[in-house]
């Protein structure tokens, strides 16, 4: 979708490149993330892409066309870009922001109301309730969501978001984080998000790309990042409680067994639905972490995996929970 | 509850243009009505106070748009991104020259120009381009970047990112440059009738050579209560902005 080929930028005066030689492929349809601290070339390769920075060379592509043979602001309509401060329009409604691009796109006003109303209830807003206030009578997250919105609006194939979450307080953002998962679900673009927080790019990113002076230091899944840092610089990044967050990213499902195996050796009174009386469950989705932090709870060695129907569908041992972070992915390939 | 409160300021300042109106009127009813003496009775009528004021609003309203018709356009100008650098020099320039007296200007005006009418309009127009300009240039100036960088980053095209966002978030700063200008020029078109450009200053002048202070108050009061009224006029148009 979009590929990068030994991008380089260097500024007059200088000392290094603020990005140095890049090459980097970003497949249709995911989240790529790009994470590094201040200074290290994510946000400049990102507005490398709605050609916002000219590389000094090398070449980008969308879709295999190269950028520089595209229009400008054919290019820009069809990228939604979402900034740090959001940027909306004070002067206009909420309704009025949204409808920026399809405004200058010369849309009929029936066909931009209405795409003004799926776009916020796509984002939780309710449309008679926040489309005529003004974004100064808007929160941080809310601000966020109409920005959100406002990006979606012309349906482009791409997004860009520097920084989005970074005004919202902890809570709010790791629920706005998954928020946008969800809407991301419903709305499959491939979006390129910058950074500096590398929790927020192992929760997003389907790919991180670790970036230091210009450089990509590592892409690769949040998974392969956590138990395979590539460099000493990625393992400082990610800092300490690397098994509890790659715990993080493994699901119940995943790590599960068949309770009949389970059965044979502990040899105890099982109840006709296959568990134990008294016994705990979690549900599929649950992360490994969820499940240590279950049977930390109950002081148990083992829980019930169920589905969404309350069946059981297997079990997890705390064994299985050591086995999957201390050997990362290789003890379970084999 | 705003729309309302509003509404109240809308009615607030027409019962004050209304309640100039009926100062002015009674002022020439009184001056004309009740002359001093026979000297006072021949220069001064209904007819010349309303050939005055009409002459005094029609040199107002072509120097103020003189003086809008050219610094919005340059402050526009100004503030694109070829000469965004020099914006805030631009702005100390444009506030010291507002330092410059307006009857300086006009009076070297007549030596290039000769007098008349077209010297004072010009003369005024040039002294009120600058609150108009420095104000254009500190408004759009003053647009939050990241609201730029946000359109542009969508694909707002430039002159729509102008039109837009920069125009209206600034224009409430200009408009408050145009109101200055306006009462400036009112006060300042007293002084074109010393080119032989007419308007109400014509009244002051007539009182001070035939020493008759009726006269002059008159000349002097109706500019004054112009100021007012136009101030209101601005306060109205206020008011139909926000809503």
């Amino acid at each position: 979708m979009i590929r990068f080929e030994n991008v380089s930028k260097w500024y007059p005066g200088g000392v290094a490149d603020a990005v140095d030689n890049l090459s980097l492929f970003i497949n249709e349809g995911e989240i790529c993330v790009l994470v590094g601290s201040s200074g290290c070339g994510k946000t400049t390769t990102m507005k490398m892409i709605n050609k916002l920075i000219e590389p000094s060379s090398g070449t980008i592509y969308l879709d295999g066309q190269n950028i520089e043979t595209l229009d400008t602001l054919t290019l820009r309509l069809n990228i939604g870009y979402i900034i740090q401060e959001i940027g909306l329009f004070p002067h206009m409604t909420v309704a009025e922001n949204v409808a920026t691009i399809p405004v200058e796109l010369g849309w009929k006003p029936l066909r931009i109301k209405a795409r003004v109303e799926e776009l916020l209830d796509l984002v939780d807003l309710d449309p008679r309730l926040f489309g005529r206030k003004k974004p100064r009578e808007l929160n941080a997250s809310q601000k966020l969501r109409v920005g959100i919105a406002r990006a979606l609006a012309a349906n482009p194939m791409i997004m860009l978001m520097d920084e989005p979450f970074g005004a919202l307080d902890p809570v709010a953002r790791t629920r706005m984080q998954d928020e946008f998962l969800t809407i991301h679900q419903k709305i499959h673009k491939t979006i390129v998000l910058v950074t500096h927080d590398i929790d927020e790019a192992i929760r997003m990113g389907d790919r991180i790309a670790v970036m230091r002076n210009g450089r990509v230091l590592q892409f690769d899944t949040p998974r392969e990042i956590l138990s395979h840092p590539a460099d000493p610089f990625v393992s400082e990044l990610i800092g300490d409680r690397k098994a509890l967050k790659l715990m993080n990213l493994i699901s119940c499902a995943q790590l599960m067994h068949d309770v009949s195996e389970f059965r044979q050796t502990w040899n105890r009174d099982f109840k006709a639905g296959g568990t134990l009386p008294g016994a705990s469950t979690i549900g599929m989705q649950a992360t490994a972490q969820d499940a240590l932090a279950e049977m930390f709870r109950t002081g148990e060695r083992f829980l019930f995996v169920e589905d969404d129907s309350h069946q059981v569908q297997g079990v997890i041992e705390l064994d299985d929970l050591f086995k999957s972070v201390s050997q990362g992915d290789d003890a379970r390939k084999q | 509850m705003r729309a309302n409160s509003d509404d109240a300021g809308y009615a607030v300042s027409l019962c004050r243009i209304v309640l100039l109106a009926v100062i002015g009127i009674l002022l020439c009813v009184a001056v004309v009505e009740h002359p001093q003496d026979r000297l006072v009775a021949q220069l001064v009528s209904y007819h010349r106070v309303l050939v005055l004021l009409g002459q005094h609003l029609s040199i107002v309203a072509s120097a103020s748009a003189l003086a809008i018709l050219t610094a919005v356009p340059a402050g526009v100008l100004l503030t694109r991104p070829r000469f965004r650098a020099w914006t805030p020099r631009l702005i100390g320039l444009a506030r010291i020259g507002q330092a410059v007296p307006g009857l300086a200007v006009i009076a070297l005006s007549v030596g290039l120009l000769g007098v008349g009418t077209m010297t004072a309009i010009l003369a005024m127009g040039l002294c009120s381009l600058l609150p108009i300009l420095n104000n254009t240039l500190t408004g759009i100036n003053a647009v939050d970047p990241a609201l730029l960088a946000a359109a542009h980053g969508m694909g707002v095209a430039p002159r729509h990112v102008l039109t837009r966002v920069e125009l209206p978030l600034a224009l409430a700063m200009i408009m408050a440059g145009i109101r200055s200008a306006v009462t400036i020029n009112i006060g300042a078109a007293v002084l074109a009738a010393f080119v032989g450009g007419g308007g109400l200053g014509e009244l002051i002048i007539t009182g001070n050579t035939i020493s008759r202070v009726q006269v002059m108050v008159l000349g002097a009061a109706l500019p004054m209560l112009m100021a007012l009224a136009a101030d209101a006029v601005f306060d109205m148009i206020d008011h139909g902005m926000k809503l």
